[in-house]
């Protein structure tokens, strides 16, 4: 039966194709005039190529990461393309996206045309760094919500991008966000004024497209006070050999009463099972509960990447405020994963809940690595934390790496952890009762990713289920 | 019972298997026709829980020689699942643990897997309720166990009603029940065997592995066997477990040898 599990995980990655549309690319290499060159071609506001020559400088004396438990050849930050952007046109409708452009999210199943209208959902197309389309603007605009490209931003709002750009991700935060902060050429841009609840859920669908480029996105996301927000965001990259960087930064600001939930299925390119090629997925990604009684609620499905460095975090600075992290990670042949969250607790009666689910299988190696901080003037600050893992078959591994600093005696942390194995065993009991490999451990695996999939949209939810199904043909005998 | 005409279910001959280089089974030859109920019996590491994970598919043993036929056609061919669809069933002697599965849902699939081999009407959730409730009361099993994760924090004696709750549902064709009655205190093994009875008829056939027989004072068999390095060495009736009871297995052994010896 081994070799059925093999066969299920084994499965070809059905979204690696490249869409041969003309590029407009900066030479290889990064210097301080490749970011003019990336500020210049995006027309940008002094104080923005200041923060990015800024944030270069800084990552010039910074050394990247060491701890984390991944490993991977050095990157030669002098061979991948800064900037590259589809030939810009002035396009009025959808009817004027380019077609191969819009075969190329067919292929995906981006939900743009009446998909987008029948599923509610209002997509801000990234394409290679730069904004092609967007829907639904103006029936947003019309509740005063803001949601375009971070350059769109930058250009009609730059007063409201200066004033929280780096507000709750610092340039120098790290290697990768300060290497982001320098060179971002594209991203999200969201505003949600004060009282609105958005009317629908939005979402941004990622693709990098020409080869070598790292993408370094940028998303920002305000929720003014009493303000609500669900943002989704879906990922898929095209099959190559080399390794493609990604070193996103999304910064999220919830000000009194605000509520912001931020939910991600990522399913970047791993590598073959091998482990070549893949996605370098290096994103810090972090929401300031800035506000009283202010909520941020992560929730991610994490299948994709060669490398996962991701920890999705809140800092909870108003009093009353709360954090939330729900995540499952799945890891398969020979993807590393190093991901997990931080809960700052800074204000009074914060409470934060961590729910983790990690799936390994093949040779992966799948780590939580979480912290708890409770700050000396938090004072009832409460944590629950729950890691499962669950390994399928015996050559991959999986690791918990809680890291908990409490300050303040009347603090209230819990975790839990357990480990459990799907095996032969198992599935032959399964077999025994009707019911095949594949069938057992979709049922499995949904009922050990139970509780972050009830926190996901509907059709996100439903797109995680098939997708961790698809992830694992073939994994499990 | 046996009725002389009753139609054959399993017909094993002269099966040989190994796990990894290891022999294991060593001619095993046996015909369960409908109706009867046949326990195994025999020492510790004789082959008997072998055979019947093998008849259900346990992908550790490859046979190497010999044949088994279902029903009148090849069932070696078939994938574990197509066995159990077929009308299968193993009584597990150590059921599994399935970590974030709840009973209601594992029991559900299995039932609809099998319903659909079938051509049976498939049942949601609410409708399959109402049936596991009622089957539940057969192996007096609270419906509390519906929501727990299958087989998880179970004790012993419940694990093997579940499985009997399991052999309810999918009404089997052949039954082959592992040591079932391994690690149950008196009450549960009244219970369990209780349940097995309720579910022989004239068109199923039941084959009992068991180490004791203790369970044949409850669940009465139409033949006895008994197996040891690998062979079916004597088949009896109901008479044989007892005088196993009583005299224990070496002169089996011996009168074996001595009747090849004189062969």
């Amino acid at each position: 039966m081994s070799a059925v599990i093999q066969d299920l995980v084994n499965r070809p990655y059905e979204a690696g194709f490249v869409t041969p549309i003309e590029a407009d690319v900066a030479p290889r290499g990064l210097s301080e005039e490749t970011i003019r060159l990336i500020s210049a071609k995006k027309r940008e506001p002094d104080w923005l190529l200041e923060f990015r020559l800024q944030a270069y400088r800084h990552w010039l004396t910074m050394s990247e990461p060491k701890w984390p438990n991944v490993h991977y050849p050095p990157i030669d930050f002098q061979d991948i393309i800064y900037y590259a952007a589809p030939k810009p046109k002035k396009l009025k409708s959808m009817d004027e996206v380019d077609p191969e452009l819009m075969r190329t999210f067919e292929k995906l199943g981006v939900p743009m045309n009446e998909r987008a209208a029948l599923a509610g959902v209002a997509v801000d197309v990234i394409f290679d760094s730069v904004s092609v389309a967007t829907t639904y603007k103006q029936k947003l605009a019309e509740v005063g919500i803001i949601f375009c490209s971070i350059s769109e931003a930058v250009a009609s709002h730059p007063e409201l991008v200066r004033k929280y750009l780096g507000s709750v991700v610092p340039p120098a935060d790290n290697y990768y966000a300060a290497l982001n902060s320098a060179v971002f050429t594209d991203g999200s841009f969201c505003f949600i004024p004060k009282g609105v609840k958005c009317p629908m859920d939005l979402s941004t669908y990622f693709r990098i497209n020409t080869q070598d480029s790292g993408q370094f996105e940028r998303t920002l996301i305000v929720a003014e006070e009493g303000a609500a927000v669900s943002y989704l965001e879906g990922c898929t990259a095209p099959k190559f050999d080399t390794n493609q960087l990604h070193a996103a930064v999304v910064e999220l600001v919830a000000l009194d009463h605000a509520d912001i939930k931020y939910s991600t299925v990522q399913n970047w390119y791993a590598g073959d099972e091998n482990g070549v090629g893949g996605i370098f997925n290096f994103v810090t990604k972090r929401g300031l509960c800035k506000g009283a009684s202010s909520k941020i609620s992560w929730t991610q499905v994490e299948t994709g990447s060669a490398i996962t460095w991701k920890y999705p975090s809140c800092v909870l600075l108003g009093d009353n405020s709360i954090g939330e992290f729900y995540s499952v990670a799945l890891t398969n042949h020979r993807q590393q994963a190093d991901t997990g969250t931080k809960m700052i607790h800074l204000g009074n009666n914060t409470r934060s809940r961590i729910i983790s689910k990690g799936i390994s299988a093949g040779h992966s190696n799948n780590s939580y690595r979480g912290l708890v901080k409770i700050g000396a003037k938090a004072d009832n600050a409460r944590n629950y934390s729950q890691c499962d893992s669950m390994l399928i078959g015996s050559r991959c591994g999986a690791n918990t790496f809680p890291y908990i600093q409490v300050r303040n005696r009347s603090a209230q942390v819990e975790h839990e952890a357990t480990t459990s194995k799907i095996g032969e065993d198992q599935l032959f009991y399964f077999a025994s009762r009707g019911v095949g490999a594949e069938e057992a451990v979709s049922m499995i695996i949904n009922g050990f990713c139970k509780d972050v999939f009830q926190q996901l949209p509907m059709e996100f939810a439903v797109e995680a289920t098939k997708l961790l199904g698809l992830k694992l043909e073939g994994s499990v005998g | 019972m046996i009725r002389a005409g009753a139609p054959v279910l399993l017909d094993v001959r002269e099966l040989e298997a190994s796990i990894g280089d290891k022999p294991i089974l060593k001619g095993v030859s046996l015909e369960v026709r409908a109706g009867e109920v046949h326990a195994i019996m025999g020492p510790n590491g004789s082959g008997k829980s072998t055979l019947a994970k093998l008849l259900s598919g346990h992908p550790a043993y490859s046979v190497t020689r010999g044949s088994v036929a279902y029903r009148g056609s090849d069932l070696l061919g078939l994938s574990p699942e197509a066995r159990a669809q077929a009308g299968l069933f193993l009584g597990f002697q150590y059921p599994v643990e399935i970590p974030g599965v709840s009973n209601a849902q594992f029991l559900r699939l299995a039932y609809n897997s099998v319903q659909a081999a079938r051509g049976a009407e498939e049942l949601d959730p609410l409708e399959f309720d109402d049936l596991v409730r009622e089957k539940l009361a057969l192996v007096d099993m609270d419906p509390s166990f519906l929501e727990r994760n299958v087989n998880e924090g179970f004790s012993g004696g419940e694990k093997k009603r579940n499985e009997i709750l399991q052999m309810a549902l999918l009404e089997p064709v052949l039954a082959l029940l592992d040591e079932t009655d391994s690690g149950l205190d008196i009450d549960a093994l009244r219970v369990v065997a209780g349940g097995v009875n309720s579910l022989a008829g004239a068109d199923n056939a039941i084959v009992l592995v068991t180490h004791y027989q203790r369970l044949l004072n409850y669940i009465e068999p139409d033949y006895v066997h008994v197996m040891e390095g690998g062979q079916i060495i004597k088949t009896g009736d109901k008479a044989l477990a007892l005088e196993l009871e009583a005299r224990g297995y070496d002169w089996v052994r011996a009168e074996f040898d001595a009747a090849r010896a004189a062969a």
